[in-house]
């Protein structure tokens, strides 16, 4: 039961609109517009909306599960892994004498430096045991065949990448263990039959394990394989978007009237 | 053509119709500029790219590095029927990393084959404890007369022969000589199973019998010894 109001002043009372005034304006109606302003103004000089639109609304096979979004959760582990490694770098220092002095320090002195070199160091085993499991649904679901092999040959040299990855971010902390495996590592490359020696030789950069080693294997962490990883990346998502994915192997395809009647 | 053969091209473009051709030319100023133009880029890529490669590679594969000689104590220091740890420099300026131990004794006639018939008479022996697998640190057991590699289970007998697990060769040894008194560590050299000495040392785990000296060839930096 609805009470009625209690009688109010003509002063307090509120105005009925104008004939011919327009509507007040608020303030979220004003950012949105701001929004949709400058969203439209990049876009009619670069017309990416077409490409974002072409990116994320795309149409999925039926059947569709969680095993799709092994891919996703790879990527999300390298960025991950991107993000921790360069707040890393900002503490690192990688020269022999100072590099597992500065570990230390990140690990011991720095505030939430702990978290963010555990973040670092576990996430790169997430990340291999990921790769792994997308490369094996992708194995599994057939998702590799027509016309999908360029990009299940982009994502083995990602695979080996990430291998790359892990085998050079392991000599940084230059604490014993990095350091003999390391020495056995860059050993077993050199068991190749005539590359083998000038391949290790190159990757300690010289004959004896010293200073250019660290900051070789550093460079090549920080530097070399992400670019390769990110280009690798933009390639293997543009294929995906392109060729779109696959329905899983246990769907059996559909026979409807008008399929029957185009094949014949 | 009916029967499938093409009459002979003109070299002059004018001939073969192409649009914009000139009178005389053989190729086309389009051509021309876009081949021109092709040949600077590669010339501008190949100027940074192959000295930055060179970089790279070019010290870690030809860099000779000189011979040093470290003293490790008077010849007395040495007995010949055991091994006394050394630790010697083998890159100068990198503190603990560019140091490693060497085992060093006296030479043994009943034990050691005859000096190297290439003159290079040595009184002493230093051996490496670079295991011959896969490079991890050798400690010497006397008890046992072996060396001991704790990674995977590597043993050598008292000269550095391989008396079990994974090691392809005999451990190292380095060239010694006696200077004002003192034993004198130089370069490292490898030997292989028959004690021949390769000058050129190799990585770990890189077979020197038979096929293997020519599938792992020495470096092009090997100081001139002997």
């Amino acid at each position: 039961m609805k009470l009625p109001l209690p009688p109010l002043p003509a002063a307090l009372q509120p105005k009925p609109k104008r004939p011919g005034e327009a509507e007040r304006v608020k303030p979220l109606d004003q950012a949105k517009e701001a929004g949709i302003a400058t969203l439209d103004w990049v876009d009619e000089r670069t017309s990416l909306s077409g490409a974002a639109r072409w990116t994320m609304f795309r149409k999925v096979p039926r059947g569709t599960n969680w095993f799709y979004t092994l891919g996703s959760a790879t990527l999300f582990a390298f960025l991950s892994q991107a993000v921790t490694g360069v707040f890393l770098a900002m503490y690192y220092d990688p020269s022999v004498t100072h590099a597992y002095e500065s570990a230390r320090h990140i690990t011991n002195d720095v505030f939430l430096g702990e978290f963010v070199r555990g973040m670092h160091k576990w996430g790169s085993t997430v990340m291999v045991i990921l790769v792994c499991l997308h490369m094996a649904r992708t194995f599994f679901f057939g998702a590799y065949k027509y016309p999908r092999e360029l990009n299940w040959l982009i994502g083995v040299v990602l695979l080996i990448l990430t291998f790359v990855m892990s085998f050079t971010g392991y000599l940084l902390p230059f604490d014993q263990r990095s350091y003999w495996a390391t020495v056995v590592g860059v050993n077993i490359n050199g068991t190749g039959p005539l590359v083998g020696p000038f391949l290790s030789d190159f990757l300690r950069g010289g004959a004896e394990f010293g200073s250019t080693t660290l900051s070789r294997f550093y460079a090549i962490h920080m530097l070399l394989l992400p670019g390769a990883i990110i280009a690798l990346i933009g390639a293997h998502l543009y294929l995906v978007a392109r060729l779109g994915t696959t329905a899983p192997p246990w769907l059996k395809a559909e026979s409807g009237e008008g399929l029957r009647e185009e094949r014949t | 053509m009916a029967d499938g053969r093409r009459e002979p091209t003109s070299k002059y473009t004018l001939d073969r119709g192409m649009p914009g051709a000139f009178e005389g030319e053989t190729v086309t100023r389009r051509r021309f500029m876009t081949l021109t133009v092709h040949g600077a880029g590669a010339i501008a890529v190949s100027a940074f790219a192959l000295p930055a490669l060179g970089f790279a590679a070019g010290s870690a594969l030809f860099d000779r590095p000189p011979v040093e000689w470290e003293a490790v104590g008077p010849p007395t220091d040495f007995p010949n029927d055991t091994y006394i740890p050394r630790v010697v420099t083998i890159i100068r300026g990198i503190g603990q990393v560019g140091k490693t131990t060497v085992y060093v004794r006296a030479r043994n006639p009943d034990v050691d084959a005859p000096p190297n018939p290439r003159g290079y008479d040595e009184q002493f022996i230093a051996v490496s404890t670079r295991c011959m697998h896969l490079g991890c640190p050798v400690r010497y057991v006397d008890a046992a007369k072996r060396f001991i590699c704790p990674c995977h289970g590597g043993v050598y007998d008292f000269e550095g022969m391989v008396s079990g697990g994974p090691p392809v060769r005999p451990l190292d040894r380095f060239y010694t000589r006696v200077r004002n008194g003192q034993v004198e560590l130089g370069p490292r050299y490898s030997v292989n199973s028959e004690f021949r000495r390769f000058p050129s040392y190799r990585d770990p785990a890189q077979d020197l019998d038979g096929i293997g000296q020519y599938l792992y060839p020495g470096r092009f930096s090997t100081p001139k010894m002997d």
